[in-house]
Order: C-alpha cells, then structure tokens, then sequence
C-alpha cells in the first residue's frame, strides 16, 4: 500500500521586503487530515510563509503545490477557491453582522437576485456544525458584536469552512485572545476537522498546545527550515533548543551599575491590567518583563507612560509624582516605544526627519519658525548614529525597511534624550542585523546612566540584555530576578504554567 | 504640480476658445475678485482637512458673518469694529466646532452638519428673514476697488492670509502638529502634541477665516443676505481636494487649495465667456473634480 499523496507542498520558498530576508529555502510537506504545527520565535518568518501560503503575499523563490497540482494563487480570493483559507490573529468579522450573515459574507446564496436568507441559515449551521458541540450555543442571529473572543473565533473559523472545498485550514495563533476553556473549545474543533480530511497548518509558540493538537512540526528561525518531523518524536527541549537556535549567542550582557532610583510604581493597577504592580527602576539599569502574549506587558508600559488609564497606585519619576499624560512624561523625561510600529509609533507618511523631531521641535526653532536647516542636521546626525539606511532625512518612513523604520522610532527617544525608556516590543519584526544594533544601543545608554524597561517575547533577547526579568501573567508581574541565573525555559515555564 | 498644470491647461483652453473676451488682464482681474470668498474659505478647509477633519458649516458661516455686520453697522457701529465682531461670531462658532469634536468627541462631520443648520438659523433669525441694508461705510471698497479698481485689497488679503497660512502650516510648531495628527493621531498623542488643543484651534481658525471671507462677502453684496453662500463648503472642499489634499487627513497644500479654488473660477468664466449654459459649467465642474482627484490617486501609486 502506497502513501497517499500529500495535501500540500512547499519547495525552498523565499522572500523578502524591503532588502530583508524573511524567508529562505523553506519546504514543507502535509498530509491530508492533518494537524501540523509551524513552531518559531516572533520574527522566524511563520506569519511570512503562511501569507505566502493563503495568498496574500507571493513568494520571490520556489514553489507550491496543492493535491499534486500546481498552486501559485493570485490573491487571497483565488487561495480561497483552491480550498487554501487563513484565519489570521486578528479577526476580520464585521461587528455589525450577525452570525450567519458572516459566515455567509462574500458568497451570499441568491434566489433571483435577492438575498436568500433560508439558504444562508442553512449553509451557516451546516459550517458551524462541523466545529462539532462547542457551537451548540451559538445563536446564528446574534450580532458578532455580542459574542466573546472565542466565539467571535469559531464564528471565523466556520466562515472559513462555510466554502465546501475548504481542504487547507490555516490558523495563525488561534489562542492568543483565548481563555484556557475556550482553547480546549478550539483544539476539539481541530480534532473534529481532522477526521474530515482537513488539513491544518497551525502557528503557535506555545509547545504544549503543540503537543495537544499537533501530528507533524515544522520549525523555523530567522527565517530558515530548521527542522521538521513527527511531535510525538521530540521532547519539548529538544523543540525549545530548536526554535531558539541554542548555539546563537546573542550579544552579552554587560552588568551594569544601578544608581539611584529613577521610576517607582507603587501597586499600579489599571482598568483591566495591569494588576496591582510595583516595581523599581535604577538609573543604568535594564529591567526585562516576559511574558505571553496579552498577559498586559503592554498595558503596564502604557498606564506608565499615561496612554492608558490608571485605576489605582502611583507612578513616580524620580521624586515626582505628577498627573499622567504622554505630554508630562515625556518632560519629565519618559518615553515609550510603541509595539506597533505601523499604526502607532510612526506617521508612515510623513518623513524620516518630521518623525524623529516630532516629540521635541523646540530646538528647530530659529526666531519661533521652524529651521529646515536644524531639522536635517537632527535627522542626519542621527541617520549617521544608528545607521539607519534612508535616502536621506526627507524619505518617507513607510519606504523603509522594517529595522530602519524602527530606528527612527528609537531615533526619536534619543533626540527628546530621555532618562526613562519603555521598549514594547522593540526588535519585533525586524532583521538580525538591526536587532543586534538595537540591543548594542540599549547597553550603550544604560552605560550613559539610562534606565530601560523593555518588554519582548523573544527570551533569548530579554536573557541577553537585561539585568533583572519579571514575567508577567494575567496582569499580575511577578517579582525581578537576576538574569544571569535564568533560563528560557524557566522563564517560558513561569509564564505559561498553569 | 498637478493643479497648477490643469489650472493652466483649461485657462489656456477658454483664451483659445474665447480670445477676445477671456483672454486680458481685466478678465483676469474679475476672476481673482471672484475668487477671494472661496480662496480664504479653502484656506481654513485646508488647515480642517489636512487635520484630518471636515467643516460642512463654512457656507453658513459666511452668511452670518454677513448678516452679523450688517447689523452693527445699521446700529453704528464703524467699519473696523462690525469687521471685528463678525469675525469674532465665526471664530466662535468654529472654536464651538472644535470643542466638540476635540472633547465630546464626536465627528466633525455630524459636528458641522449640525452648526451648518443651526449658523444658517441663527442668521435668518438675526437678519428677521431678509437682506439687510447697511451703509457700508467703505467696506465695499474691499472688493470693489475704489481708486484701485483692478486688484481691490480684498485680493491681496486673501493672497497674504494664503502666504502667512503657508507659512504657518510649514514653518510653526503648530503647523507640524496639525500635520501629525491629521497623518496618525496616534502617533501625535505618543509624542505628546497636545491633540485636543490643536484640533480646537484649527476649527478656531477655520471660523476665523469664514469671518474673513463673510467680510469679503459683505464687501461684494454691500447688504446682509441670510440665504447666500449656501453650498460654498463644497466649492471649498472642492478646491482643497483638486489641489492635493486627502480626506483622510495629512496631505494637502495651501498653493494647491488656491489653485484648486481659482481653476473652479476659470471654469465658470470661461463657460460664460464660451456661452455654455449654466448647467454645463456645473457638469463640467463636477467632471474635473473627479477626474483631477483620480489623476492625482494614480500617479501617487
């Protein structure tokens, strides 16, 4: 008896923007009704291959293959008519919708040109149905509005297979907004599809969701296969070392000197987190927080720097504690480096130069008028500083590479030269090289007796440039420890432990 | 670039069409005389839709800055002091816009839909319904000339509010800040610009500016009328996006605005100069909006 032919190939894809390499030489090979996970650290290029994979974006190098005949769709749409649908992180439902009228959006069953509601119920329980149980509560005429994060999913989900020929599922981190409940919800789908033939490419980071859900693994890093296989053969170590390159070394650690106190929070709390949080923060000193995803690492650096509300606690600079807004932090000498680069940390539209100054315009002023010439002289000096690769101060920011954009955006820190620096996020989908130059650069202020609050999901970096690491979970940070006597996997354990 | 081409390409169409009346200095004149009240609406609107904002009320405010000095001079007040309080009625107005906008938080779009409605009452009620006769007490030479018939001051202030507004918007840390919102708020608000008090100024300055142009407006009538200028917010929005402003905010020009404002005027003229019916011009209008817009799409992409 022969091997069935495979649902799905991949041959030595690559890809890149902007200069940038996200992806190189990766194959990858699926079985029918099976579930695979693709396994990696942020920025290992998983999101990348599975936007080449659903259409969205197209490969520059290989080639794929669907049910042995060729597949190199043009769009998301024509994925979707070879069977090859994606449910990204972030849900697209329309909120004003109901359940159904979702589910059915796009492919509307028609009765001579009008809407036939009877047809869209029914194509709608049908998709919902094959979630199995978990959907028996699901009112198809609730608005999607009303309903929860994991129903909101689910109702995703069934839209994907609401198309008969769905035969390529692809989830992208499907439990980061998703309690453990709901999760459980979600891993009895996958099983229930799987027995229906459907394949389904699963990205995650976590392993014991893997170990759950998953048949085969794939691994990637920087952007690279590094190794694919049967989950059952490998233990959760093996897959850690995997995914985190273990002979990388990232830059060391330079031990620094803490001085005096520059930041205090005083059992912080915000509206939903963070939770009760207090911590110290030492001039020259760089304090990591871990934790997973939505576990309100960004919320506490917002509440901090005065974006988001606070409930309760004290926030002190120094020795002031005074009302909080992004406006008094930053004259008091905090910045905050946005996680979302596109949407919040930089105007992509206005110029490298309008960026970085953007914060601080008082020294440009000559006779209370702007100065061209100081502006360029700003933006150069510090193009040349960080080595940001531009045409010159006046390029849009949103031509930029990915690691150059978020240079500027570090860029704009340095020139308002604050004392405080809370980083969200600040190496998330850039290049190697730029991550390195950023880490060098944090290291390099703190010995300039800076103080440094970052939060990042990458360990190793976290391991590799702070001081002290707390993990937070569910709001609540737990206390910093020395990093020089943790490990990832202690940190990963701490976080994602029951 | 792009306005300043069509601009030159329609004028230069009409002097071929209509050589002997369109094209001249006097001509010329008359069509930057009629330009003026649309010039320095567009001025504010620019400043509005480079914020990422809309004011639908500057119609309406023109007319009641008319009505509004009017009737302070009709009870003796003197020229400088009616220009005063009309203007300061619009500024108010806008500044009423902008609260609303910046700190109810509701969008300038319904903000505005509103204040256009409740500006245009306010001006009937004020004006008892009717024009209103005023002795001009030689605001008229605003834009009628006197000794200097050609180009009025009228023109030449709406040409230096145009300059010190480019010059505002470029070169002023206020001008920077209206730019980064309207480009990504959210970015603005991470860099500590103070949003809501630049988003209150802007709608301030817009109405300041309705005043203005409801002077110019005055200038050009010599009475009150409550009912004039209706849809002059469009002509303005108009003008702002043939010359290269973008409804979503953080694009567009003052030269441009101006430019887009005169084109509209040239079309008109031009029309009339050519004998096209009046409903042709208003085709034609509506066409090179829409075809200067998807131009200027095209070529950004």
């Amino acid at each position: 008896m022969s091997a069935p032919p495979p649902r799905f190939v991949a041959r030595s894809v690559g890809k890149s923007f902007g200069g940038t390499r996200v992806l190189d030489d990766v194959s990858l090979e699926l079985a029918p009704g099976s579930v695979h996970a693709v396994l990696g650290e942020n920025g290992a290029g998983k999101s990348t291959l599975m936007k080449i994979i659903a259409g969205v974006e197209r490969p520059d190098a290989g080639s794929l293959e669907l049910e042995g005949v060729a597949y190199a769709p043009a769009g998301p749409l024509a994925a979707r008519a070879r069977g090859v649908v994606i449910v990204h992180q972030e849900l697209s439902l329309c909120p004003h919708l109901t359940v159904a009228d979702n589910i059915v959006l796009g492919s509307e069953p028609r009765r001579f040109g009008w809407l036939d509601d009877n047809a869209a119920t029914e194509r709608a329980r049908r998709a919902l149905g094959l979630l199995g149980a978990s959907t028996a509560s699901l009112r198809l005429d609730a608005r999607v509005a009303e309903l929860s994060a994991a129903e909101q999913q689910l109702v995703e989900i069934a839209r994907a297979l609401a198309h008969d020929t769905c035969r390529l599922l692809i989830l992208d981190e499907p439990t980061s907004s998703l309690g453990h409940a709901d999760a459980e919800r979600l891993f009895a789908t996958l099983g229930e599809l799987s027995t229906r033939g459907i394949t389904t490419l699963y990205v995650t980071h976590f392993l014991d969701e893997v170990r759950r859900v998953a048949d085969g693994y794939t691994v990637l890093r920087d952007g690279r296969h590094v190794e694919s296989g049967k989950v059952q053969d490998r233990t959760n170590d093996a897959l850690v070392t995997a995914m985190a390159g273990g002979a990388v070394q990232l830059e060391a650690r330079n031990e620094h000197e803490a001085g005096e106190v520059l930041l205090t929070l005083r059992n912080l709390s915000g509206v939903r987190s963070p939770r009760d949080v207090s911590l110290e923060l030492r001039r020259g000193e760089v304090l990591g927080i871990a934790g997973l995803m939505g576990s309100g690492r960004t919320e506490l650096l917002r509440a901090v720097f005065g974006l988001d509300r606070v409930k309760s606690g004290e926030i002190r600079v120094g020795a002031a504690a005074g009302p909080a807004s992004p406006a008094a932090r930053l004259a008091q000498g905090v910045g905050l480096l946005s996680e979302d680069r596109a949407h919040e940390g930089l105007a992509l539209a206005l110029s490298i130069e309008q960026n970085l100054t953007l914060s601080r315009l008082r020294p440009l002023l000559r006779h209370g008028l702007l100065s061209p010439k100081r502006e360029h002289a700003v933006a150069a000096r510090f193009i040349e500083r960080l080595g940001i690769r531009a045409r010159g101060p006046e390029q849009r920011v949103g031509e930029l590479s990915g690691g150059n954009q978020q240079k500027v955006a570090v860029a704009r820190l340095l020139h308002h030269d604050v004392d405080v620096l809370l980083l969200d996020e600040p190496t998330r989908g850039i290049d190697v090289r730029s991550r390195g130059e950023i880490h060098r650069l944090i290291s390099e202020l703190c010995g300039a007796g800076k103080t440094v609050l970052i939060v990042s999901s990458h360990l190793d970096e976290l391991l590799a440039v702070c001081d002290r690491i707390a993990v937070m979970k569910k709001g609540v940070l737990g206390a910093a420890r020395p990093a020089r006597g943790l490990s990832e996997r202690a940190l990963l354990e701490q976080a994602a432990g029951a | 670039m792009g306005p300043l081409a069509a601009l030159l390409a329609v004028y230069a169409l009409f002097c071929a069409l209509a050589p002997a009346t369109f094209l001249g200095a006097l001509n010329l004149a008359t069509m930057l005389r009629q330009t003026a009240v649309v010039a320095v609406t567009s001025l504010g609107m620019t400043f509005v839709i480079l914020l990422g904002g809309i004011d639908l009320s500057v119609g309406s405010g023109v007319a009641l800055t008319g009505v509004v000095v009017a009737r302070a001079l009709q009870s003796g007040a003197g020229a400088l002091s009616a220009v005063a309080i009309g203007v300061l009625v619009a500024a108010l107005a806008g500044a009423l816009n902008g609260a609303l906008t910046a700190h109810a938080k509701i969008t300038p779009f319904i903000v505005t839909l509103g204040s256009m409605s409740v500006l245009r009452g306010v001006a009937k009620g004020l004006a008892g319904e009717q024009k209103i006769d005023a002795e001009p007490r030689g605001l008229e030479t605003l834009m009628t000339g006197g000794a200097n018939a050609l180009m009025p001051s009228g023109v030449w202030l709406a040409l230096a509010l145009a300059l010190l507004g480019a010059v505002v918007l470029h070169y002023t840390v206020f001008g920077r800040h209206v730019v980064a919102i309207g480009s990504n708020v959210q970015t603005a608000r991470l860099c500590g610009v103070p949003v809501e008090r630049v988003i209150l100024a802007v709608y301030a300055l817009a109405g300041a500016l309705t005043g203005v142009a409801g002077v110019l407006e005055f200038s050009t009538l010599t009475v009150g009328d409550p009912t004039d200028s209706l849809g002059l917010e469009l002509e303005a929005i108009a003008a702002v996006v043939i010359g290269g402003g973008s409804l979503a905010g953080g694009q567009g020009s003052i030269a441009g605005a101006m430019l887009g404002a005169l084109l509209m005027t040239v079309i008109k003229t031009g029309c009339t100069h050519v004998g096209l019916p009046n409903w042709v011009q208003e085709i034609l209008t509506g066409v090179i909006i829409v075809v200067a817009v998807g131009i200027d799409r095209f070529r950004r992409r």
